[in-house]
């Protein structure tokens, strides 16, 4: 970070050579890029508030999403998506461990916590493989809708379409989040890190994780909350 | 800026996972132990969107660390997104306009 404090006069900030952000050019790309991704993720949610409140009634996320593995009934609303939920704070807070470790050049203590980061995205994963699959049993896809309205009436369709696109637009963010971590434990484990001299890439991938969890606390509230 | 690096550590970490996940349990003691004779849906659901600002608020200062950046990056981020504002607002325009053709 040395090269930040050489900020002398206001005129050669932008002539090159410094860090006007404080930060290097990949981690202001990948703030750069999470903020378009915001943009789509609030596109995706807005459509889906314009399309809920303008309907005449809507399915009650309650008796939809009211399932848990192994158990039978459909009365325990809210305790898988709650599960989710801690799996997915969980693995951030692995991640933010991974990122400090990687401050102290502590490569076992970065593998460590990058496998526990790993665990955490695949077991969400699989979490959503398994509700998708079972709405899907009930006849809940794209374009068919099982589910009653508040008010008895046969339900909206737009309510699963929306529920399928964005669960979908966000378990392919974690799924991608999954595949640079990965990538990224081999490359702790490889030493490259330790050759460069600097542990930035995890924080990198670090921050994208994080915005996978962002994104997921929002679904979850306009999903599964109101 | 002088505790930018070492400004984070392990028990900093700790607290802001039991914030956040007290913040979660929060919305579920407000979704299942409270009834809606005591608290209508409009209450409840700008509860869950102020606490679930909060919660984005912890993620994005602390763990994506933007608090302890420079504060020009820190506009660069936050400042954009007053555009998500202006779609809210079109957007509630538009949906009252369906609501009224359906």
């Amino acid at each position: 970070m040395a090269s930040t404090t050489a900020l002398t006069g206001k005129k050669h900030i932008w002539d090159g050579g410094t860090e006007p952000y404080g930060a290097s050019y990949g981690k202001l790309m990948m703030w750069f890029f999470l903020l378009s991704d915001a943009f789509s993720f609030s596109a995706l949610l807005l459509a889906y508030a314009a399309l809920r409140f303008s309907a005449p009634s809507w399915p009650v996320p309650d008796d939809v999403f009211a399932a848990i593995p192994f158990v039978h009934g459909n009365h325990f609303p809210l305790v898988f998506v709650g599960i989710m939920t801690f799996i997915l704070i969980a693995s951030s807070v692995t991640m933010v461990l991974a990122v400090e470790a990687g401050h102290r050049g502590a490569k076992n203590e970065v593998v460590k916590w990058m496998i526990w980061t790993i665990i955490g995205g695949i077991a969400f994963l699989s979490c959503q493989a398994w509700e998708w699959t079972h709405l899907h049993h009930d006849g809940a896809w794209w374009g068919s809708n099982p589910f009653a309205n508040a008010d008895g009436t046969p339900g909206m369709v737009n309510f699963t379409n929306l529920f399928f696109t964005i669960t979908g637009f966000h378990g392919f963010h974690v799924f991608s989040g999954v595949l640079l971590n990965v990538i990224v434990l081999f490359m702790t484990m490889a030493g490259v890190f330790d050759r460069r001299g600097t542990y930035e890439t995890i924080e990198k991938v670090g921050l994208y994780w994080h915005f996978v969890d962002l994104v997921w606390v929002f679904v979850f509230t306009f999903f599964y909350l109101i | 800026m002088s505790h930018e690096t070492a400004s984070f550590q392990k028990k900093d970490i700790m607290r802001v996972f039991w914030v956040l996940t007290a913040i979660t349990a929060v919305e579920f003691i407000i979704a299942l132990a409270i009834p809606s004779s005591f608290m209508s849906k409009d209450i409840k659901n700008f509860l869950y969107i102020a606490l679930t600002i909060l919660k984005a608020f912890y993620i994005v200062a602390y763990f994506m660390h933007l608090k302890f950046e420079k504060i020009n990056l820190i506009y660069s981020i936050l400042l954009p997104l007053v555009f998500i504002i202006g779609v809210i607002a079109a957007l509630m325009n538009e949906s009252n306009y369906w609501s009224i053709v359906r």
